[in-house]
């Protein structure tokens, strides 16, 4: 058997076959199918199939994060038939407004496990490849035919690979990291790709940070994403996971389209401007732009570290004058723990608000959405023109740290610079 | 299979935010309904002006971000029958293929075509027509003009569950 990606060896087990090669389409059945508020309109196509039962309601994981708690009367209808979609299929895993961002939630809870496949109707289901897994996102006729069939045509795709290497600089995180790529390589620099990580670098940073990196590879276009799990992704799912499982890892000798080496030690704080994920700067270079908002949550950058890094920032301090700071925990978890650890008070002391764990104004639905001519400075992965709601906003993409200097100050700021 | 349609040309990077905003995502189901916001925030006279047969021409990694098969839907209900680019963003890719929009990658027709000038493609030789010249395409896998020739994934699939019950 030729050597293999980690993609060519999870389609393959995916599809039941012993070896796959890019370029292949296959049948695979996914391990787990996720969705969120999108579940109802997911269901109405589904139903319309004729079809009474999902074949694998087990397989199924939804979460109710995108507009929660619902803003409107519609939302509220959409939550509402989520709920009974829920109840009728006997789905279990199955999580409440409140409990949190999908990728999260999912990740808290060890329901996808190292070498195994999820296949998600989100952008962002590339996330899961922090724990090895292959995770890609689908649309929603494609959902609703898998809770039907158990099965999706996939394509085996090619593979980038990139090796880290060096010291990470202080103030330097996995997010500069992801811009400096895309901006390097441009939004579709990884399209169709499978994105793998490697190297000393990689391995150095906690499981937090690694989430960061596959999670931002949806902005380079990829289809999915992989870090090798290790000792400490098999400790953290060690408590929690349901059944066994095997990591799989890519075979020396693999083909790759690409191979690129990063020395993260020549990185330093960067920012993306508006509208684009690949427009990006050091934060130096937009030092001064005034900002009304200050957003620090999402599925890329809303766990406990990115809110210990925002503290740890405002400390102390106070948020200017003209500027709002917005903060949402990617989860319950994530919320609890940082009330424990005294953050939640920092921000409020400091003159932040807090919002229900979930999405957020990420997408626009609502909780912070900007008026037109303000400038927003986020944690969150996707600046497009009107993604917050506002087709006549500026939104600016930073790492935690970033944004909570950028609050303290007005303007866009690197930490290092504010006054001891 | 040979069709034509007037073309409507846009620039790179066009996301789905822009062609089909986030903020409808849970309130208009409606298909038709979803007509009169495609590329809303790109080119706000599109949705009026658009005719049942136009074909939408684009640079690269058109329809990148988020999953949301309303950016395909909202143009396949305007009428429009393919889209022609430089690249096409990989979940966009496969919502127009499971939706039967027909994703055609030929960058060389991209930079040929002018703005409102009328195509025509030819599915059978692979090749993409304008007054500049006729362009070669690679031909997409059988299995996937399978499921565009059946109307797209769903038909696809109602046509094999039809069959298993009879079967």
């Amino acid at each position: 058997m030729p050597p293999m990606t980690f993609a060519e060896k999870a389609l393959a087990r995916a599809a039941g076959l012993p070896a796959t090669v890019a370029g292949q389409i296959v049948d695979a059945r996914p391990d787990i199918a996720l969705s969120h508020d999108n579940t109802a309109a997911i269901a109405r196509t589904f139903y319309s199939l004729g079809i009474k039962k999902v074949k694998h309601p087990e397989r199924l994981a939804i979460t109710l994060d995108h507009a929660v708690p619902a803003p409107t009367t519609q939302h509220a209808q959409n939550h509402a038939e989520v709920r009974q979609f829920v109840l009728e299929q006997g789905v279990q895993h199955a999580f409440e407004v409140g409990r949190g961002i999908c990728h999260q939630v999912l990740s808290e809870e060890a329901i996808v496990l190292p070498g195994e496949t999820i296949l998600g109707a989100d952008s962002h289901t590339t996330h899961f490849g922090w724990l090895g897994a292959f995770g890609a996102g689908v649309g929603r006729s494609e959902m609703a035919a898998i809770w039907a069939t158990d099965e999706l045509w996939l394509r085996v795709p090619e593979t980038l690979k990139f090796q880290l290497v060096g010291d990470w600089p202080a103030g330097v995180t996995a997010k500069d990291l992801c811009l400096r790529i895309i901006g390097d390589l441009g939004a579709d620099g990884g399209l169709y790709y499978s994105i793998e990580f490697a190297g000393p670098a990689l391995m150095a940073l906690s499981l937090e940070s690694r989430m960061v990196i596959p999670n931002m590879m949806a902005e380079f276009g990829a289809k999915n994403s992989y870090l090798p799990p290790d000792q400490a992704v098999f400790d953290y799912l060690a408590p929690k996971a349901r059944h066994p499982y095997t990591p799989l890892y890519p075979d020396a000798g693999a083909t790759y389209a690409e191979t690129y080496t990063y020395d993260v030690s020549q990185l330093e704080p960067l920012v993306a401007l508006p509208h684009r994920v690949d427009k990006v700067v050091p934060v130096s270079q937009v030092r001064g732009t005034r900002v009304q908002q200050a957003f620090i949550g999402t599925c890329t950058n809303g766990r406990l570290e990115d809110l210990a890094a925002a503290a740890e920032v405002m400390k102390g301090r106070q948020v200017a004058a003209g500027t709002r700071l917005l903060i949402i925990p990617a989860s319950s978890e994530v919320l609890k723990a940082a009330i424990q650890q005294g953050y939640i008070q920092t921000f409020l002391e400091a003159g932040a608000t807090i919002g229900t764990p979930g999405c957020g104004p990420c997408m626009g639905n609502h909780m912070g959405v900007p008026a037109p001519g303000e400038v927003t400075i986020s944690s969150a992965n996707r600046n497009f023109q009107g993604r917050m709601g506002t087709r006549d906003a500026e939104l600016y993409l930073a790492s935690p740290a970033v944004v909570a200097a950028s609050a303290v100050t007005g303007y866009i700021t690197n930490p290092a610079e504010l006054e001891k | 299979m040979k069709f034509s349609g007037r073309t409507w040309k846009y620039g790179d990077n066009v996301n789905t935010d822009v062609i089909f905003p986030g903020k409808y995502t849970y309130t208009v189901t409606d298909k038709r309904e979803m007509a009169k916001h495609a590329l809303e925030d790109l080119d706000a006279g599109f949705a009026k002006a658009v005719q049942p047969g136009d074909i939408i021409v684009a640079g690269t990694n058109w329809g990148n971000g988020s999953s949301r098969e309303q950016a395909v839907t909202c143009l396949r209900q305007a009428g429009v029958t393919a889209i022609v680019a430089k690249s096409i963003g990989r979940i966009y890719f496969r919502n127009a293929v499971n939706d039967a929009l027909l994703p055609i990658v030929c960058p060389a027709a991209v930079d040929a075509i002018e703005h409102g000038e009328v195509i025509s493609i030819d599915l059978a030789e692979h090749t993409v027509t304008c007054a500049a010249g006729t362009f070669s395409f690679p031909p997409l896998s059988p299995s996937v003009m399978a499921i565009i020739d059946a109307g797209g994934l769903l038909e696809m699939l109602r046509k094999r569950l039809a069959a298993e019950a009879q079967g």
